[in-house]
């Protein structure tokens, strides 16, 4: 025998529990099926920005999903504050890029100005000189020649995102059912039947959000799912007193103190160890930037793995051969968390992907 | 100079893995994160006299000829030198005099040590609570000692330090003995093959009936603990054969038994076995001290509690199989050089089944059934904290860890792991072993920025004391 | 209170503690010089501001953390004690703008 749901949604990170979220948020009766403790998780070494300043360059349909999500996101934490009681540690105060050179000034310079064409001016940002990036970050080095500012950049606990996105998830009547990789999915009646090492589940919609694990989940309803690990490495350091007042790219300061620091792109698999060289070259860079976090004791490194697409822009697809089956992948799970609980999931609960979506099909690959 | 082995921890595993090392004409680092040698078991005992043999006893003095021997070989002895790092590529990364190396070399041998296990009761916290191994390390140091202390627990550790204390002539306001009488009846099977060392019961029951002659106060059958105080510890409140009282003192000691000190094995992804008798984790090892990574090694109580002679004999092993593996001897002498340490070693481990069923600590000491108890001392989490993220619906420690930060701070899980993981099974029931534990992370002890990234990356050929 | 059964050590380390003269053993550490100074409270907690002093006495527990030479949140139990040193209470989080001084 199995357990009914009106929606399934596979996997536990940031895309599947704000997914699961705003299901239940709809009122369907939904379960989100997870691995063990020890998956590859990307939620868990994900930096914690709700960064908008440079995602979808080149790329205004990204650009404009992001934006989005992060004019959501005040609302979004402070309903999960409200249903919870747990405090995401969500802060807007807008957020830095740091140039180390003149060279890296120009680029964000090229950057910033064809983020500000896609979006007829909805995008704010202003270029900062030496002197009035040390009027909003006292601590900056003697390298730093300027940056980019964005007002709509903020940033989040993701471990509280989630922890809240789960309670308010699990207080919704929905349930988080561990240990239950999913092994089939099958066609059955108007809905699907999902076979997992212990259980089996029947569901009227399946959403896939395994992140890597979807590669070889989405071929089961139809679909492709062209993802591929990448690593990122973070450093993060002992509670500090408060010293950085707004996130920058490469290091933002926690609701706890901590400081947290990355960041690094390395195409090489599945692998999350963390290599003391990859590091080193990570603090360096913090170093320049801050040299007053030279002292600052470094208490845990780590790698974890992103989801990564061909072009780095999400993937959300329906399955046009299975209907009220749906799959999405990305590597910006908090940034876009507040969009996927309030609109994707709308979408699903509907049983079609709103337009504004369509570009962002797997089917952009085909050539 | 190409070293082809490092050791981690100068303790007695340690010392006498880099004294058979060098004997066979290896180079030799060893790398501790004391000032001096001799681990726990052996710590200041270079600094030891007369005065100390009197209290300490011999089994402390023995430390000091290993100690010598270590010094008058041709050893890379490096004290004050904190290891955050070893990687599946050998790779170690430490840290001494404010600068951060990386060094590499076809051999490792992990020896470092055990620590107690975490006493999560109410108020543990608080000034004035310690562990009596920090009592005994006071000694050991300083030749400190505190007036009119309580002394809580279970363990033959617990008895030897209030011995000591009676050999210095300091008062003890009680001895609060958390063994629960059930063990006794558990433990009576494993008599027969702790027969070989009988000479420790036989100490042990004259250290305890010395106790007992000096009028100390001893209390059996404590059921549960709390400390008193708000700001500092004020005594003990004791639950014995279900009745309260309270014992002021400004200190108390607790101990309920050493664990393997598993962060760096565990860090650089050894494989690990859950020890059900043993009530920890310990690397997985085979006959000659090696591990789940080609050429590393664990030798003495971090592959698993056994004590001080024990450590020496596997610390022995340990060399030999790396000499061997080296190319440095070959099989036949490495069989026979490990004759006496292997003798040794059975003969050391035939008293554990006993001593861990006699002195198994009790649930309610492991998982403590105060909500207010503190599990994680860094972040500050009581037990309510744990038992309401639990809630949630999770299976795991790296989950309940990224949940509520259990285990992020700068003790990187040293004192809540074990008392999570049983924490998680005992609410989702499932065994200990399946719930798992941490998965740690380097640094295993936190180094500063400039350090990483000052990182002095070590070729082969140059490496520089 | 703590006091030394034995003597044997030359006591010639003296250092500073929040403005107060501390006697030391050669070679012990901080921890040990002030535990016997009859010290036991050496910070206060990051996150619940509560009162912390050592615990394990050999570097695991991380709750005798100090401000020692200008450097916050250093284990007072593995470092040995020196004369002129500056010692004080570690007060919540560590402090990056105190740290003038560099040691080496």
């Amino acid at each position: 025998m199995s357990t009914s749901y009106d929606a399934i949604v596979v996997g536990g990170g940031l895309l599947g529990s704000a997914v699961g979220y705003g299901l239940a948020r709809q009122g369907l009766r939904c379960t989100i099926l997870d691995e063990g403790d020890v998956a590859y998780r990307a939620a868990r070494g994900n930096f914690g920005l709700v960064w908008v300043q440079s995602k979808g360059i080149g790329k205004p349909i990204y650009a404009d999903w992001t934006m989005g999500s992060a004019e959501r996101y005040p609302e979004f934490s402070t309903e999960l504050l409200d249903r919870t009681g747990i405090d995401t540690s969500y802060s807007a105060p807008g957020g830095i890029h740091i140039c180390l050179n003149d060279e890296e000034y120009e680029d964000r310079v090229e950057k910033m100005s064809t983020l500000t064409s896609h979006q007829n001016g909805r995008f704010k940002h202003e270029m900062l000189d030496r002197k009035a990036m040390l009027e909003r970050l006292p601590a900056l080095g003697p390298e730093v020649v300027g940056g980019s500012y964005s007002p709509h950049d903020g940033h989040v606990s993701p471990l509280y995102l989630m922890r809240s996105m789960q309670r308010a998830f699990v207080d919704l009547g929905g349930e988080i059912k561990n240990d239950n990789r999913v092994l089939d999915i099958q066609k059955s009646g108007d809905g699907f039947s999902v076979r997992t090492a212990n259980e089996n589940f029947s569901t009227a919609r399946i959403v896939l959000a395994a992140g890597l694990g979807n590669k070889a989940l989405a071929p089961m309803v139809g679909l492709e799912q062209p993802v591929r690990p990448v690593k990122g490495q973070i450093i993060v350091t002992e509670r500090q007193a408060p010293f950085l007042d707004m996130p920058t790219t490469h290091a933002r300061q926690t609701g706890e103190g901590t400081i947290m620091i990355g960041d690094s792109h390395e195409d090489i698999g599945f692998d999350i160890r963390s290599t003391p060289q990859v590091m080193q070259t990570i603090a360096n860079r913090a170093r320049r930037s801050f040299p007053v976090l030279s002292k600052a004791k470094i208490v845990r490194t780590w790698g974890a793995l992103r989801v990564m697409t061909p072009d780095g822009l999400p993937i959300y697809d329906q399955s046009e051969t299975m209907p009220g089956a749906f799959t999405a992948a990305c590597h910006s799970g908090v940034t876009l968390a507040a969009t996927h609980a309030m609109v994707y999931a709308k979408y699903v609960a509907d049983g079609q992907l709103g337009r504004e979506l369509e570009g962002l099909s797997v089917r952009r690959f085909d050539v | 100079m190409s070293i082809d082995i490092i050791i981690i921890g100068a303790g007695p595993a340690g010392m006498s893995a880099a004294i058979t090392a060098t004997e066979s004409g290896a180079k030799v680092l060893l790398l501790d994160d004391q000032p001096t040698p001799g681990g726990q078991i052996y710590r200041a005992i270079e600094a030891a006299g007369d005065k100390q043999a009197t209290i300490l006893g011999p089994e402390y003095m023995a430390g000091k000829p290993l100690a010598q021997n270590m010094r008058s070989t041709n050893i890379e002895y490096v004290a004050d030198a904190s290891v955050w790092q070893v990687t599946d590529e050998r790779e170690v990364g430490y840290s001494s005099n404010g600068q951060a190396r990386l060094v590499t070399a076809p051999a490792i041998i992990l020896a470092t040590g055990a620590m107690e296990r975490p006493f999560p009761i109410k108020g543990w916290t608080l000034p004035g609570v310690m562990m009596a191994g920090a009592a005994q390390t006071m000694l050991k140091t300083s030749g400190l000692a505190a007036e009119g202390a309580i002394f809580a627990g279970c363990g033959p550790l617990l008895y030897l330090v209030a011995h000591q204390y009676l050999q210095a002539g300091v008062k003890i306001a009680a001895i609060v003995d958390t063994t629960a009488k059930a063990n006794r009846l558990k433990a009576l099977p494993h008599i027969p093959g702790a027969l070989r060392r009988w000479d420790l019961l036989s100490k042990g029951q004259k250290w305890q009936s010395e106790i007992r002659k000096s009028g100390t106060r001893i209390i059996n059958n404590v059921r549960a603990l709390k400390v008193l105080g708000d700001t500092k510890a004020e005594g003990l409140s004791v639950n014995a054969g279900g009745t309260w009282q309270n014992i002021p003192s400004d200190h108390i000691f607790l101990h309920q038994g050493v664990v393997p000190n598993v962060n760096l094995s565990f860090a650089a992804s050894l494989d690990h076995d859950w020890d059900e008798q043993q009530l920890c984790w310990r690397p997985k090892t085979d006959q000659w001290c090696g591990t789940s990574i080609d050429g590393v090694y664990v030798a003495g109580d971090g592959g698993g509690i056994g004590g001080g002679l024990a450590a020496r004999a596997s610390g022995e092993i340990a060399a030999l199989g790396s000499l061997a593996k080296l190319g440095l001897i070959d099989t036949a002498a490495r069989d026979s050089k490990a004759k006496t340490a292997r003798t040794t070693l059975r003969r050391e481990l035939s008293i554990r089944p006993f001593l861990d069923t006699w002195f198994r600590p009790s649930d309610d000491f492991r998982v403590p059934t105060d909500d207010d108890a503190i599990i994680c001392r860094c972040e500050e989490l009581s037990l309510k904290d744990i038992r309401d993220t639990i809630e949630i619906g999770l299976v795991g420690p790296n989950q309940l860890k990224s949940f509520c930060r259990a285990g992020m701070g700068p003790c990187q899980g040293r004192f809540c792991g074990l008392t999570v993981q049983e924490l998680i099974a005992k609410q989702t029931n499932r065994p200990a072993a399946d719930v798992g534990y941490y998965r740690l992370r380097p640094p295993i002890k936190p180094l500063r920025l400039e350090e990483l990234a000052n990182l002095q990356i070590e070729e082969d050929e140059n490496i520089k004391f | 209170m703590f006091k030394r059964v034995i003597n044997d050590a030359i006591a010639d380390v003296v250092f500073d503690f929040e403005g107060a003269k501390i006697t030391a053993r050669s070679g012990e550490s901080v921890a040990a010089a002030l535990l016997a100074d009859d010290l036991l409270s050496f910070r206060q907690t990051p996150v619940k501001d509560l009162a912390r002093g050592p615990f394990c006495m050999m570097g695991v527990c991380f709750d005798c953390l100090m401000v020692i030479d200008g450097q916050p949140n250093r284990q007072a139990c593995q470092v040995v004690a020196t004369s002129g040193m500056k010692v004080a209470r570690q007060h919540g989080a560590a402090e990056l703008n105190i740290d003038q001084a560099d040691p080496a």
